[in-house]
């Protein structure tokens, strides 16, 4: 069988023939698997979905119980026969619930490894490696200028911020799923106890990430309406970036901003988005794990999703893996 | 290194000044000697560090990355010492240990003890020994210019807030000490007395004025301030003390070499501030000449014979910083002027001669002055409080510059070039032209460039306008298209105007920059060569275009 027979790229995502699936499908289909919450790979309106239980979950939380006709929940490593296909879902370390999803029939084994990273996250189950003879990988950073420092580094810069800036606002955007609560759950590693303000978006899957045992410390609302100003005076208040362009933004006490996100490597694009405090703390791979994954697997053949394809595609090619793009649609490129 | 770095990436991304002070004090008090010195000489420009060429460094980067990878690179980053101090090691994970990276100090050394066949290999070991952030500041540091919005001013300002001394003290004693700077932090941290200066022959920060803005002078009773004239030539300061004698540009630069003639005429002790000038001085009764013809003078290391015959340079003196040794800068303008005055009347006639007082009751007097000067070399009107003392920098109150309106034409964008850093996704940088008689009748010919004076929203603008209006590509610059009825206008304001046999135009414009975009406007509405040229005859050149 061709890996290609068993996965192919199709305008509604990646399509099983055999098993009649899709995965991460970017249109409502029939059938689909989801590797996890994050919104570009997890869409309401599916048929059937199968996911990890927390990646259902997720879904539940942003979309509505009714996200989907029916659902299926797969632990780690259960074999599950679908339409004849063996499908196992692994851990890829990106967000709470995130998985790789493994296909095999007649031998032939695909691993989709969705949105994955290697580094340290509490907030989540490690990346597990699974041998495969077709590795479909994500390149969001897949450049050599990606590296990702240590993110308690990183998240020293804040706490070392604050002490500079003892009145001002400390304004720290990330994504609401994932990135927010590694975020915090950081802070509280670099053992800040005070309450850390959270913004309206935040609340239903930080309550969640909490009722999954992992503990975020105290939280509170970042809203003005009753308290004081004065209280948000060396706050620090966690939210999703696009809040930060608003007027919500601008209550507080002379607000720095700061981004926890993989692109801050690069400084031009902290300046553009006006972004005073930079944090690199991304939840994909960097170049280095990028190409330590690679080769760690040792696949016959990598495609690559979305992201910066030519560099990775370029790198493999240099050592002699076949590797090719898939030139999917409907994934952000500038993922965090 | 450290330590400089992280400072560097945190002022790159702190827009405002109170943030940037704190920064800067911080790194000041926390930062151990000589780094923090090095680091201070770095920011206020006066750090003197072996360079490095930028190809030397990409080649180096090469050694060790596939070039394909390297230009993916560099197409997203768009710096190419941000690229080199990211890919560094061809991407390799960072295996720097924290605190075991070089210090600036020891970084600087290194590098100026270096031979000439020694940097490629120092500076590929320095790289290695050094973390992305650091390697960048060190990259800025070895191609120059850091580029990061903090003026030495800044930097001053941030000494007198670590230490609550005043900054006029710190300008006061700045250019008669050297990086890195120990004695002067020594002081501030109150562990010893003040530097004390080895000769007052060295260059004092100048004082500067602000611009006369909307409202400033309503507030302000005439009989306060004195006037003189604004003379369009650079302001030096002369220093003369012991048989030292030296002739600074405004910014210290020692420009003596190129000004024989006058440096051979200081017959006083003291340091004196004036404005340098070609032609004849006033009391020998010539006329002042133009900027042009000074800047024959200018930027060169030595002069022949025929060039002091041709355009001999004198001095129009506006203040004494020091008569004698004594320093006198605490004394008012008046006080100062007039022993200046005592000065000038023994020097050389020929070669100096005294910044005339401009009379005047009214404000509305000293406009109409303004706009009309007697001498075609004037360029404005100074205004100072009659009382006020000289402090370096540029202080709102004690001096005001009031200028003559800049000159205004309308030009046609003929060519835009990506810009760097920040707009090097941008064109960003203009060439203009206007229409002059051709062989096939009327036709642009490129009489400037500018790359500033626009907003980022016009910015927005004009770059769409490059983008979709192509029609040849010379590398990173790009033709658009400019006919009579299809192209863009673009108001361009500058200071002056000048012949050159430099441009095929046969006009040089100085600090041109884009005052307005007339979208209302069609190309064949733009001036004509012919209106520039008589710009530059006119005596004096207009005021307001209609």
């Amino acid at each position: 069988m061709k890996p290609e027979a068993l996965l192919h790229p199709t305008p509604a995502g990646l399509f099983c023939p055999p098993g009649q699936f899709y995965v991460d499908p970017v249109r409502p289909v029939e059938r689909a698997l989801v590797t996890h919450g994050h919104s570009d790979h997890a869409r309401s309106g599916h048929g059937h979905v199968l996911a990890t239980r927390q990646t259902l979950d997720i879904m539940a939380l942003r979309y509505g119980s009714d996200f989907t006709g029916a659902e299926q929940a797969a632990a780690f490593g259960e074999a599950i026969d679908v339409n004849g296909v063996a499908v196992t879902f692994h851990p890829a370390g990106h967000v709470l619930g995130s998985a790789q999803i493994a296909l095999e029939k007649d031998g032939l084994r695909i691993v989709v490894s969705g949105d994955y990273k290697r580094g340290i996250d509490p907030t989540c189950a490690p990346f597990e490696p699974v041998a495969c003879d077709v590795f479909i990988t994500e390149a969001t950073f897949g450049l050599p200028v990606f590296h990702h420092p240590d993110p308690k580094a990183e998240t020293k810069k804040l706490l070392a911020s604050l002490l500079q800036f003892p009145e001002r606002t400390h304004m720290v955007g990330a994504y609401a799923l994932g990135k927010a609560q590694r975020v915090i759950r950081l802070i509280r590693d670099c053992g800040y106890d005070r309450p850390i303000f959270i913004h309206g978006a935040l609340q239903k899957l930080c309550d969640y990430y909490g009722a999954q045992g992992i503990d975020l410390g105290e939280l509170r609302p970042a809203t003005l309406e009753k308290s004081n100003p004065s209280a948000f005076h060396g706050a620090i208040v966690v939210g999703p970036p696009s809040a930060f362009q608003d007027r919500w933004a601008r209550r507080f006490n002379e607000p720095l901003i700061s981004f926890a996100s993989g692109w801050m490597m690069v400084r031009q694009r902290a300046k553009q988005g006006g972004v005073e405090l930079p944090l690199v703390i991304s939840d994909h791979c960097d170049w280095p794990e990028l190409l330590d994954t690679i080769t760690e697997i040792a696949p016959s053949e990598v495609w690559v999703t979305h992201g910066r394809e030519e560099a990775l595609v370029r790198w493999c090619d240099m050592q002699g893996i076949a590797a090719k793009p898939l030139h999917l649609v409907g994934y952000e490129d500038e993922g965090d | 290194m450290k330590p400089f770095a992280t400072l560097l990436d945190r002022l790159v991304l702190t827009p405002s000044r109170n943030g940037k002070l704190t920064l800067l004090a911080d790194y000041f008090r926390d930062t151990p000697d000589p780094d923090r010195g090095y680091g201070l000489a770095a920011l206020a420009g006066t750090l003197d560090l072996k360079g490095v060429k930028p190809a030397l460094l990409k080649e180096l980067a090469l050694e060790r990355l596939d070039p394909v990878l390297f230009q993916y690179s560099y197409d997203y980053v768009g710096d190419l010492a941000e690229t080199i101090a990211l890919v560094w090691d061809g991407g390799a994970k960072e295996k720097v240990a924290e605190g075991g990276q070089p210090r600036l100090g020891d970084v600087v050394a290194r590098m100026n003890a270096l031979g000439r066949t020694e940097v490629r290999a120092a500076v590929r070991d320095l790289l290695d020994h050094l973390d992305h952030s650091s390697r960048f500041a060190f990259l800025k540091l070895a191609t120059g210019g850091l580029r990061i919005g903090v003026s030495a001013r800044l930097a001053k300002q941030a000494l007198s807030q670590m230490s609550g001394r005043d900054v006029t003290e710190i300008e006061t004693l700045w250019h008669g000490l050297e990086p890195p700077y120990v004695s002067l932090f020594s002081w501030l941290e109150g562990k010893a007395e003040k530097p004390v200066l080895a000769s007052p022959a060295i260059f004092h920060s100048v004082m500067l004025a602000n611009p006369v803005e909307d409202g400033d002078l309503e507030k302000l009773d005439p009989a306060d301030y004195a006037a003189e004239w604004k003379w369009d030539g650079i302001r030096v300061q002369m220093s003369s003390h012991g048989g030292t004698r030296k002739l600074y540009s405004r910014s210290g630069d020692d420009i003596s070499g190129a000004f024989p003639d006058v440096i051979a005429a200081i017959n006083f002790e003291g340091v004196v501030d004036g404005e340098l000038l070609v032609g004849g001085t006033a009391r020998s009764n010539s006329a002042t000449r133009s900027f042009s013809d000074l800047q024959q003078r200018l930027n060169r290391k030595t002069v022949n014979a025929r060039m002091l015959a041709d355009y001999p340079a004198f001095v129009r003196a506006y203040d004494l910083l020091f008569a004698g040794g004594e320093d006198i800068r605490a004394e008012t303008f008046l006080a100062r002027r007039e022993r200046l005055s005592a000065l000038i009347d023994k020097a050389p006639h020929d070669r100096f001669d005294l910044s005339a007082l401009v009379p005047f009751s009214d404000w509305q007097t000293l406009d109409r002055l303004r706009l009309a000067p007697p001498d075609p070399v004037v360029e404005g009107v100074m205004i100072k409080r009659k009382d006020s003392v000289y402090q370096a920098g540029r202080l709102k109150g004690p001096w005001f510059k009031w200028k003559r309106d800049p000159f205004n034409v309308d030009a046609v964008m003929m060519y835009a070039q990506r810009g760097h850093g920040k707009r090097s996704s941008y064109y960003s940088d203009f060439t203009f032209g206007v229409w002059a008689e051709g062989e096939a009748g009327d036709q642009l010919v490129p009489v400037g460039k500018a790359y500033f004076g626009f907003t980022d929203a016009e910015l927005d603008v004009l770059d769409k306008f490059v983008r979709d209006n192509t029609t040849e590509r010379f590398g990173p610059v790009r033709a658009v298209r400019a006919e009579p009825d299809f192209g863009f206008v673009l108001e361009v304001a500058f200071e002056g105007i000048n012949r050159s046999t430099r441009h095929k135009s046969g006009v040089a414009m100085r600090f041109p920059r884009i005052a307005r975009l007339r979208a209302d406007k069609q190309p064949r509405d733009a001036d004509r060569l012919s209106t520039l040229i008589a710009m530059m005859d006119a005596q004096p050149p207009p005021i307001e275009k209609a």
